[in-house]
């Protein structure tokens, strides 16, 4: 862990008072900024707001929200509510888990991708909705998701060479 | 969300006195000038997604490139849901009211031209009369808007929710203004219990007599008390608390503030689902604004009433929508359930008294002291008063929010504002209430939807989700999706839910496969009654709905997966085949080029044929086809 992640876990656990009822606040706090969240810093929350780290752990297990290991480069959620169920969401994992070699809620070996679940996001009247890296994509086909990951690929690749030639 | 080049944004204005609301709020209209043309961009999640902020950036730039009369300066508002959420980017212009339906931002030009400078319409954006295609030019004369009753929702659309001035020019706080002035906390309860208000987030219970029973709990034990918001939506069809937390903010602060008046409460939590954050930034700045103005935190109105409230995010946890779990889930711990022998308004946060209510229900709060419980009593029908907001979805053709009085016949919205099934085909079935909730067949089309109705046709009304379903909708599917999803959210805490769920499931799997027989569906059966009975919060206790429902109005598609093996919604699949119609294949090979194991085959230009062994059913090719060629047997 660097110093300055160290720093940011104090910055976030100075934001509440030392109390258990603001464990999940905390633990909120600290997933949206890293992303996930680490022993690091559940250790320090538990310091901090006297709660024993297996009730900590209990905690952080219940709630599908936290996610105890980093994230992948790109997120991809599938909404599975039933509109997008109905006009099927579930071949549309079925399809990203097969070309992603995950299943769904896992990050890729190589922590390009991490293929996720939800349920309902609201826009149901564009059913099947799929979110990529927080845009979301409207009526989704297994085409028209081949051809975005396609262009993710592509400009993944493009940046990569940018970078070796730098 | 902020208006661009608005008027003045009025300075913050203590308000000391009751009095005081209406003289700003008439302060506020007369501020404004009513000709003044104005373009309001939906920013509802569904026009989010279908790109409505390039849409209002576009119009900026058009406003811009015109170099408009500076003197009618226009303004580009953004608001909540509109509630036509298929039909998005919706687009209105005032003062004409003239309503643009998918709009890209291609178009703002055009419409800045025609209708901001010239007030003239741009008939090729507008809805179109399902009947005569004719355009229908302002909300008032589309039926998706005209046969609606919207009382909850009146304010969203119209107003931008970061603004709290456009609320309180729309009426906002005014029934919190009249109570404080002229109305003792009992005079309040009263007020509530004569509406006939029931609760909004699921089971119906009389919210006045909640609020009457937490006020004798407060004599036995004494203050504090505590009032909550549930806003946890999980139902995973619905999205109406969350628009109305979006789109009028201050609706539900404004109950939840007369509601700790009732109750002499001092501090309201709002609970509010994570993957909400547009409502919580809304509501974060709806509290922020009324506590400046007065109405929120200490001596409110300059009466001296003090109250505040705080969020809590939820954390993705279906069952703390459920209110011991909720509690639990607010004071940091995992959200479980525990029995119910002592009621929740005795020993509910912190073990004190508290008053929890859904999003609506106290959104509908203001409405009812307002104008009067009588006058709340007298929409609807007598034991379901007032109205209730639906997420209308599925295969109905306009998709969106929908507000009607408690009562009204399902076929009313489902064909007359939804537009029913897309194709013109009567509907197959309607799920309401979500994963505790039933689906009703077409042929119970004219139920009235109110708490009562749907309870005897073996429904419930939930949440207000209501999802339309067609002939290529299998409802053994739809009963495993749900019970798939329950399965996934149950805390595990009683064995009747943990084990029931899993087992009910791999029937259900089982049935799907075309295994299982006549005497499954009875065992099915009997281990529904048994969850019902036996399940220690109603997670559990209300998951066989949807199954119950589904054998009783639709037995036969049962038997045709168990004793045909067939799927006739040709959705379970290992009961469908893919296959190939030789008389519309051109053979130009598209299908064999996407299918990922490439079990299509043939000569270019001739009829191909799929493998049916190697298929995996994944459909890219029935997708791919630009011929219709294939089809499902
Ligand atoms: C598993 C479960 C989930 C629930 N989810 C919600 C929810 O998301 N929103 C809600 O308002 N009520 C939900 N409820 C109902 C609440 O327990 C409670 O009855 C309701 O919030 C009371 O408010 P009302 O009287 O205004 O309806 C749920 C109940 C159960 C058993
Ligand atoms: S019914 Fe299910 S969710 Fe409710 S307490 Fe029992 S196990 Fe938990
Ligand atoms: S079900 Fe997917 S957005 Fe509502």
């Amino acid at each position: 862990m660097s110093v300055c992640a160290t720093a940011e876990i104090e910055d976030i656990i100075d934001r509440y008072p030392g109390r258990p009822e603001y464990l999940i606040f905390l633990l909120q706090d600290i997933q949206s900024s890293f992303g996930y969240i680490s022993q690091e810093s559940m250790r320090r929350v538990c310091d901090r707001t006297g709660v024993p780290l297996t009730r900590a752990y209990s905690v952080a297990t219940f709630y599908q929200s936290f996610r105890l290991d980093p994230k992948g480069e790109h997120e991809i959620k599938v909404c599975l509510g039933t509109a997008c169920h109905l006009k099927g969401g579930q071949r549309l994992v079925e399809d990203l888990e097969r070309r992603l070699g995950v299943a769904a809620g896992e990050t890729s070996g190589d922590m390009r991708f991490t293929l996720d679940t939800v349920n309902c996001l609201g826009a149901c009247a564009i059913s099947p909705v799929v979110v990529m890296d927080e845009e979301y994509y409207p009526n989704m086909t297994a085409r028209k998701l081949e051809k975005q990951l396609k262009a993710l690929n592509a400009a993944d690749a493009a940046q990569a060479k940018e970078a070796g030639n730098a | 969300m902020r208006k661009e080049s608005a008027a003045p944004a009025m300075a913050p204005f203590r308000l000391n006195a009751p009095g005081d609301l209406e003289t700003l709020r008439n302060k506020i209209i007369e501020s404004r000038d009513p000709n003044r043309p104005e373009i309001v961009v939906c920013h509802g999640n569904g026009c989010l997604a279908s790109g409505a902020p390039k849409v209002a950036e576009a119009f900026k730039a058009a406003l811009a490139e015109t170099g408009i009369n500076a003197k009618l300066m226009p303004g580009v508002k953004t608001t909540g849901c509109q509630g036509l959420c298929s039909k998005g980017p919706l687009v209105q212009i005032r003062p004409q009211g003239y309503f643009y339906e998918r709009v890209q931002p291609k178009d703002a030009l055009e419409i800045v031209e025609k209708s901001v400078m010239a007030g003239e319409p741009v008939e090729r954006l507008m809805h179109k009369d399902p009947e005569t295609g004719k355009p229908l030019y302002t909300e008032e004369e589309i039926p998706f808007y005209s046969l609606q009753e919207r009382l909850v929702l009146r304010r969203i659309g119209k107003i931008d929710p970061t603004d709290i001035s456009d609320a309180i020019a729309e009426g906002a706080y005014a029934g919190l203004a009249k109570a404080l002035h002229s109305m003792t906390p009992e005079e309040v309860v009263r007020e509530v219990e004569k509406s006939g208000l029931r609760g909004r987030g699921g089971a119906g219970f009389p919210t006045g007599r909640k609020w009457r029973s937490a006020l004798s709990a407060i004599e036995k034990k004494g203050r504090p008390v505590y009032v909550v918001v549930n806003g946890d939506e999980g139902d995973p069809g619905a999205f109406m608390d969350g628009a109305i937390m979006e789109g009028d903010p201050h609706s539900v602060l404004e109950g939840l503030i007369l509601g700790a008046y009732a109750l002499g409460a001092e501090q309201g939590y709002l609970y509010v689902r994570a993957e909400y954050p547009v409502a919580i930034r809304h509501l974060e700045m709806a509290m922020a604004q009324a506590r400046e103005y007065g109405l929120l935190g200490e001596n409110i109105l300059g009466t001296g009433f003090k109250f505040d409230a705080r969020i809590n995010r939820g954390a993705g946890a279906f069952v703390c929508g459920e209110s011991t779990a909720l509690f639990t889930s607010i004071e940091g711990k995992p959200g479980n359930p525990r029995p119910k022998y002592v009621r929740s308004v005795e020993e509910g946060l912190w073990g004190r008294p508290t008053v929890l209510n859904n999003v609506e229900t106290w959104a509908n709060i203001p409405l009812v002291l307002g104008r009067g419980g009588q006058w709340y009593a007298s929409l609807g029908v007598p034991h379901s008063t007032g109205t209730k907001v639906f997420c209308l979805v599925g295969k109905v053709d306009n998709v969106g929010l929908v507000e009607v009085p408690m009562g009204t016949p399902m076929d009313r919205i489902v064909t007359d504002i939804g537009g029913g099934v897309s194709g013109g085909k009567p509907f197959k079935a309607v799920q309401t209430g979500g994963p505790s909730g039933g689906c009703l067949p077409y042929s119970l089309k004219d139920t009235p939807v109110d708490f009562d109705s749907l309870t005897k046709a073996g429904s419930m009304m939930g949440s207000g989700a209501m999802i339309v379903m067609d002939e290529h909708d299998c409802v053994v599917d739809l009963g495993r999706y749900f019970l798939k999803f329950l399965e996934e959210e149950s805390c595990g805490k009683c064995l009747p839910c943990r084990l029931g769920l899993t087992r009910m499931r791999e029937i259900l799997d089982g049935f799907s496969r075309g295994e299982g027989s006549e005497a499954d569906i009875a065992d099915l059966t009997s281990l529904a009654e048994a969850l019902k009975d036996g399940a220690l919060c109603a997670l559990g206790g209300s998951a066989p709905n949807p199954v119950l429902t589904t054998i009783r109005y639709f037995r036969d598609e049962y038997l045709a997966h168990v004793s045909d093996h067939k799927c006739p919604a040709g959705v379970c699949k290992h009961l469908i085949v893919y296959a190939i119609d030789p008389e519309k294949c051109t053979g130009c090979g598209a299908c064999a080029k996407n299918c990922p194991v490439e079990c299509v085959t043939g000569e270019k230009k001739e009829p191909h044929v799929i493998d049916a062994a190697a298929c995996l059913r994944c459909g890219i090719c029935k997708e791919t086809c630009k011929f219709d060629a294939i089809f499902i047997e």
